[in-house]
């Protein structure tokens, strides 16, 4: 096994790290105080085709594969992952499935513009009443005449009130998971309210929102997919997401480590650098092993979708253990950073914060569990 | 002008300018290998500029470079940032090259190519001279217009910004120009993933001492202009002086400050 990297994915690392390094960094604190990243940054996200990576060139993308969007995410994720969660939900979670499953038109319409940066995409699966059971979701789209009309709210969109498209999944059919179609809707639609959800612990720079569909009439080519399909599409779409998610985690991780180092190499307490105490090289070590200890498992993931082989389970994996790292490690930066760990002047008190939703969303650690014990033992323990 | 001008941009690889750097007991001269290599901060304004030229403009814009084969990396990336081809001179004999040297093999690359401007960095990291500019305007013939911070192109006339102590002045020339930029003359661009990809394909040319008709005994370190005869290391950083405030800190600074002739 070659775990090397092309000329060409070290180039891109490379030019993603000194982006984030010059135009993210220097600006993530003040973001994470604002609520609000600077949102030139989506354009300028969509010139580096950070938002296309993955999507053919016929179609606007950058082209790429599977492992070089991992490490765009990576570094990223090292950066900001409120930046970081822009790009997965955006490329990954919409612009992804509309290639997977669109319509010419459909691709047509809305590719070109996410990979641009132009305009970014929301995922609207997740409500007050169903999250880690999104089979049991309410919001109904009831026929009329040729198209359809919704009502019902929808929680924690991410990019919520930035986006330009919501993929929207709504109840067309009966009860479970079958009764689900999904639709790509515009979100200048008459009778769509978006506000913003504030007060987050972390992520706080980035858009979430609920959004509230009032008697919204879809143009029935504004489905995405056939009719009851929409929760395959969620679930595939979620599937390469703890993917992504996971090497965001790698990325803060990895950030946390690197912040946790620096210090300890300068901060002086019993007459030496606190790099030379032998609990505070534990702290370190750890923290090392278990970043790189998540990453293979990442780029595993990404070998088997490039190499078009099952991969639900393996991401599951990464997913979970990725996510655990990152509020492990970004916590264990804390400890190194000791009381100023705790003033946000310093970077590593907004990497546990952005670091905590990492296990909750996207499917909770105790999901992923789920899923990866369903394949083990061929009983699904979800009910 | 007519259309399609073609640029050449020097580009140098330099050793990464915020590592420790030293220079090689063996021969005093820099040791490039035991830190990263990147290019020359401020020769990426230069590969911006040209490349802003040939936006406006049409055209081609060659980058060159002198050094290793390692610096084929720096060339890629000036081909990702959108570049139009490569040519990399390398050849063993060049170790421990002097600028005048560098000046002539340069000059001699540039005459059996066309071209109307060359675009370089005010001045490398490693070696700080600054002079190559004014060296290869004297050997190729060309027009010199170094330290600028703006360029222009109308017709054959380039006209550049050239900082000096006052300002700036504006200054004229006709083609062929040799122009070295300053830092801070534009905001360079980052290698889009398209561009890196794009850039694998584009042509560079490798050529050596033999192909350019230079006898490897007339170069490098032997035959240098220049010597380094010995050097040493800087002495670690001492304690900085601390000043206690006790009503009068503005006052203790400015005699500070005034003691190291800073005021
Ligand atoms: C910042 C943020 C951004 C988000 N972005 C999006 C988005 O863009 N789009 C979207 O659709 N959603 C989004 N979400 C929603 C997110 O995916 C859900 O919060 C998540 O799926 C969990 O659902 P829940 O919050 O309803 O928790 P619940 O499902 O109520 O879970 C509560 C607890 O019960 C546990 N639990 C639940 N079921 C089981 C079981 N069977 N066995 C064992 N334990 C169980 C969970 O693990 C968890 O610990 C976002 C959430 C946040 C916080």
């Amino acid at each position: 096994m070659d775990l090397s990297l092309s000329e060409e994915q070290v180039a891109l690392q490379q030019m993603v790290r000194d982006f984030v390094d010059k135009d993210i960094a220097p600006y993530a604190t003040a973001w994470d105080r604002a609520e609000s990243v600077d949102l030139a940054i989506i354009p300028k996200l969509g010139d580096l085709g950070l938002l296309g990576l993955t999507i053919p060139e016929e179609h606007g993308g950058s082209g790429g594969d599977t492992l070089a969007y991992c490490l765009a995410l990576e570094e990223l994720g090292r950066g900001d992952s409120s930046v970081r969660g822009i790009v997965s939900v955006s490329l990954g979670l919409v612009t992804k499935s509309i290639v997977g499953y669109g319509t010419p038109q459909q691709i047509e319409r809305w590719v070109p513009g996410l990979c641009a940066g132009e305009m970014v995409g929301s995922f609207a699966l997740t409500e007050s009443g169903s999250g880690s059971d999104p089979a049991s979701l309410r919001i109904r789209a009831t026929r009329d005449g040729e198209g359809w009309r919704v009502s019902g709210t929808k929680m924690f969109i991410t990019n919520g009130t930035w986006a330009s498209v919501v993929l929207l999944f709504a109840r067309t059919g009966g009860e479970g998971s079958r009764g689900i179609t999904a639709f790509l809707v515009p979100t200048d639609v008459e009778g769509l309210t978006r506000s913003t959800i504030h007060g987050k612990l972390g992520l706080r720079a980035q858009a979430t929102a609920e959004l509230v569909f009032d008697n919204v009439y879809l143009p029935d080519e504004w489905r995405l997919g056939e009719e009851g399909r929409g929760l395959s599409i969620a679930m595939a779409a979620l599937a390469k997401g703890r993917m992504s998610v996971a090497a965001g985690c790698v990325g803060l991780a990895r950030g946390a480590l690197e912040h946790a180092l620096t210090y300890a190499g300068q901060r002086e307490q019993f007459g030496k650098p606190i790099a030379g105490h032998q609990l505070v090289q534990e702290l370190l070590a750890d923290m090392a092993v278990e970043v790189d200890a998540a990453r293979l498992l990442t780029w595993r993931v990404a070998d088997l979708i490039d190499r078009h082989l099952p991969f639900a389970t393996e991401s599951s994996m990464a997913k979970l253990f990725a996510s655990e790292v990152a509020v492990k490690a970004s916590g264990a930066a804390l400890q190194v950073f000791g009381g100023y760990g705790f003033i946000d002047e310093y970077p590593v008190g907004k990497l546990t914060r952005d670091a905590r939703v990492m296990t909750l969303y996207e499917g909770t650690s105790q999901i992923q569990k789920l899923v990866i014990g369903r394949a083990l033992t061929g009983i699904n323990a979800f009910g | 002008m007519r259309l399609g001008m073609n640029i050449v941009v020097l580009v140098k690889q330099v050793p990464d300018t915020w590592a420790e750097r030293s220079l090689k007991s063996s021969d005093n001269t820099l040791d490039r290998e035991s830190v990263d290599a990147v290019i020359n901060e401020v020769d990426e304004q230069a590969i911006e500029a040209g490349l802003r030229l040939i936006e406006a403009h049409g055209g081609e814009v060659t980058v060159l470079s002198m050094g290793p084969d390692r610096a084929s990396e720096s060339i890629r990336k000036a081909l990702s940032m959108g570049a139009t081809k490569g040519f990399l001179i390398s050849d063993a004999a060049l170790h421990g090259a002097c600028v005048m040297q560098t000046a002539t093999v340069i000059a001699k690359a540039l005459s059996t190519m066309e071209w109307d401007i060359v675009l370089t960095g005010g001045e490398s990291t490693d070696a700080r001279l600054a002079v190559l500019p004014a060296l290869l305007a004297e050997a190729t013939g060309a027009a010199q217009l170094t330290q600028a911070r703006k360029v222009t192109v109308e017709g054959s006339t380039v006209s550049v910004e050239r900082v000096n102590e006052a300002g700036y002045s504006v200054i004229q020339a006709s083609t062929p120009a040799i122009i070295s930029v300053l830092e801070g003359t534009n905001e360079a661009r980052y290698p889009s993933f398209k561009g890196i990809m794009a850039a694998k394909k584009k042509p560079l040319q490798t050529v050596n001492l033999g192909d350019l008709g230079i006898a490897a005994d007339e170069v490098g370190l032997a035959h240098a202009t220049t010597a380094v005869t010995s050097f040493e290391n800087r002495p670690p950083r001492q304690a900085g002086a601390a000043v206690k405030d006790e009503g009068d800190g503005g006052v203790k600074i400015a005699d500070y400050l005034a003691s190291r002739k800073l005021l």
